[in-house]
């Protein structure tokens, strides 16, 4: 019952944030929302540390962009498109880097991530150095003006609500069940008679899906899309999110995103600091907290409890 | 000789290739030799070579020590340095995932990065070349500087080559890896070996950085950058195999600058495609002869 409670409240503070908190800043939450769960998914669930998950995020982004200002479709169209194109990035990407397990994993997709970045840069519809600017907010299915932040901080809210739910579908699905076992014991899956690379593959592609859908959202919200989104440190960015909220649970992950966010709009304007702030926390985190936020808090709640039970 | 192509420009970007490949030789013999003995890849070895540029550049500009004098002090300034990130940061989670040291190293680069750039801007620094001048070979001109690094690196990365594989001291190293108890039976300080392994693969990238100095800008991103190049030419060559490391980073930097020549567009690409085609083709690497370490 307190449960659905709590859904209610949360809904309820959903719906009214954007009377209260700038919109922007709210949509950029949400689409790192998101991007932490797509990271989540690899490396809380499946063990997979992808360094370079910002190239599924930044092409996303560029392709949202190009239909919107080229072809002027409608918005679910540039969203849609972004998605196709990162999952079927995240494919060929899984089908190189799962040929090596562990941690060179996480360095071929840091490499291969620096390579879509090259390619960003040189390719013509991208703008180059300049980045795409002056992308349009067209009409949601052809009919709905969302042109302003308000409105289209309730586009944005629904489609991470349904994102979320995606991901929540495929974590508690019997496919969940066995990218945790790969996890925790690939050569038992193996003799289970499962293939773990092709779970593996998959598992890319959905994670690589769900960044596109964070990448296509994210040049709708800002309504640009620049050689930053497909870096290196937004790659950095989202481990930290999804490492301080806490690996592998569900709400972690989303919290690091608001948290990191927020840290960042606070910090920015301290040049440097912002960075070497990020570079402490996910250390102190690493080194003391594992869990992160999330993990850490209902293990102690959890303590507590017994410590109850008993006296 | 080749079609629209002067000798000139072909043999100044093999130089230039050469000179790209002996820091990519060095850089991921490094990485090779801490992941080979302790598992970690260290994430901060783009970063620990910056400090060494810097520890230079610091030493010239401070105290007035020149290049001569900091081609010694800075490695092991910098190795120093490596001993104390070993004894905060690696050794505590030591016995977790590998992932988790991959991560702390990378932390750790946020860190000093950030720290570098908020003392000396982004901007480069200045270092002077120690040996100016060069020699005319007929067909190029030959900086005596560029000369000195092709040669000074090919002998450290072969003789680094020599003593971890063919002295007794390296066979130490190497068992203590494998079975980290039978070693310690022979009253071998374990901790304290993988502790100065990893402050000596921390002190040849100092070094490496002492080396760049006057050839590349002093910057604080001049190891990132870097470091990810380095990360595709170990796993071209097959991680944790130190001559594999050497040669696939000679290889990488000559083939690179021949792609300047040939096909310009494309030399910031060619070393993800070379490391993506060694994948499919060979998937333990090029020089793995035994099973890769993973």
């Amino acid at each position: 019952m307190s449960r659905y409670l709590w859904l209610a409240v949360i809904a309820v503070a959903l719906i009214a944030a954007p009377f209260f908190v700038y919109p922007v800043l709210l949509m950029s939450i949400l689409c790192f929302v998101i991007f932490a769960s797509s990271f989540n998914l690899l490396l809380g669930y499946a063990g997979l540390l992808c360094f370079g998950q910002a190239m599924f995020f930044g092409t996303a982004a560029y392709v949202a962009g190009f239909m919107l200002k080229t072809y002027g479709v409608s918005l679910e169209i540039a969203l849609l498109s972004g998605i196709v194109v990162s999952a079927a990035m995240g494919y060929v990407v899984g089908i190189i880097s799962v040929r090596r397990s562990g941690i060179q994993f996480a360095m071929i997709t840091l490499a291969i991530s620096q390579f879509v970045y090259f390619l960003l840069l040189q390719a013509d519809f991208t703008g180059g150095e300049d980045g795409m600017q002056r992308i349009p907010r067209s009409a949601l299915f052809g009919l709905f003006d969302v042109s302003d932040h308000l409105h289209f901080y309730y586009v944005a809210l629904t489609v991470t609500v349904l994102a979320v739910a995606f991901f929540y579908r495929v974590v508690h699905s019997p496919f969940g069940e066995i990218l945790r076992a790969i996890r925790d014991n690939e050569p038992r899956v193996e003799s289970l008679g499962f293939r773990p690379e092709r779970y593996k593959i998959m598992a890319m592609t959905l994670s690589a899906g769900l960044a596109g859908l964070a990448g296509a959202l994210k040049a709708m919200v800002f309504q640009f899309a620049t050689l930053t989104d497909v870096s290196w440190p937004i790659s950095a960015e989202v481990i930290l999110m999804t490492l301080l909220g806490g690996l592998g649970t569900l709400t972690g992950p989303m919290l690091g995103a608001g948290i990191v966010i927020l840290m960042n709009d606070e910090l920015a304007q301290f040049g440097e600091w912002a960075l070497i702030t990020q570079g402490a926390i996910l250390l102190l985190v690493i080194i003391f907290f594992r869990r992160g936020v999330v993990g850490e808090t209902s293990a102690l709640l959890r303590k507590l409890r017994t410590r109850r039970d008993r006296s | 000789m080749f079609d629209g192509v002067s000798t000139q420009l072909l043999f100044g970007q093999v130089l230039i290739g050469l000179i790209n490949g002996s820091f990519y030789a060095m850089l991921s013999m490094g990485l090779a030799i801490i992941f080979g003995l302790m598992s970690v890849v260290n994430f901060a070895h783009g970063a620990q070579y910056m400090l060494g540029a810097f520890v230079a550049w610091a030493l010239l500009n401070y105290l007035g020590i020149p290049y001569w004098g900091a081609l010694f002090i800075a490695p092991v300034v910098v190795g120093a340095f490596g001993l104390f990130m070993e004894r905060t940061i690696l050794r505590p989670i030591q016995n977790l995932d590998h992932l988790y040291s991959l991560l702390a190293t990378f932390a750790a680069v946020l860190i000093i990065e950030g720290l570098v750039r908020q003392q000396y801007g982004s901007t480069g620094l200045p270092y002077n070349s120690p040996l100016p001048g060069g020699v005319n070979l007929g067909f190029m001109f030959m900086p005596w500087y560029r000369l000195w690094v092709v040669l000074f690196s090919i002998v450290i990365c072969f003789g680094t080559y020599i003593l971890i594989e063919h002295t007794k001291l390296g066979a130490y190293l190497r068992a203590a890896n494998e079975k980290p108890e039978i070693v310690e039976s022979f009253g071998i300080n374990v901790p304290r070996m993988i502790s100065l392994t990893y402050a000596f693969g921390v002190g040849l990238a100092g070094l490496g950085g002492v080396l760049a100095a006057p050839i590349y800008q002093v910057s604080p991103s001049m190891g990132s950058n870097l470091m990810i190049v380095i990360f595709a030419v170990v796993v071209i060559g097959g991680m944790g195999s130190i001559l594999g490391a050497i040669l696939t980073g000679y290889l990488i930097g000559v083939v690179e600058g021949l792609t300047k020549v040939f096909y310009p567009e494309g030399a910031n690409l060619v070393i993800f495609v070379i490391m993506i085609f060694a994948l499919i083709l060979r998937p333990n690497g090029l020089f793995s002869g035994k099973e890769g370490l993973k």
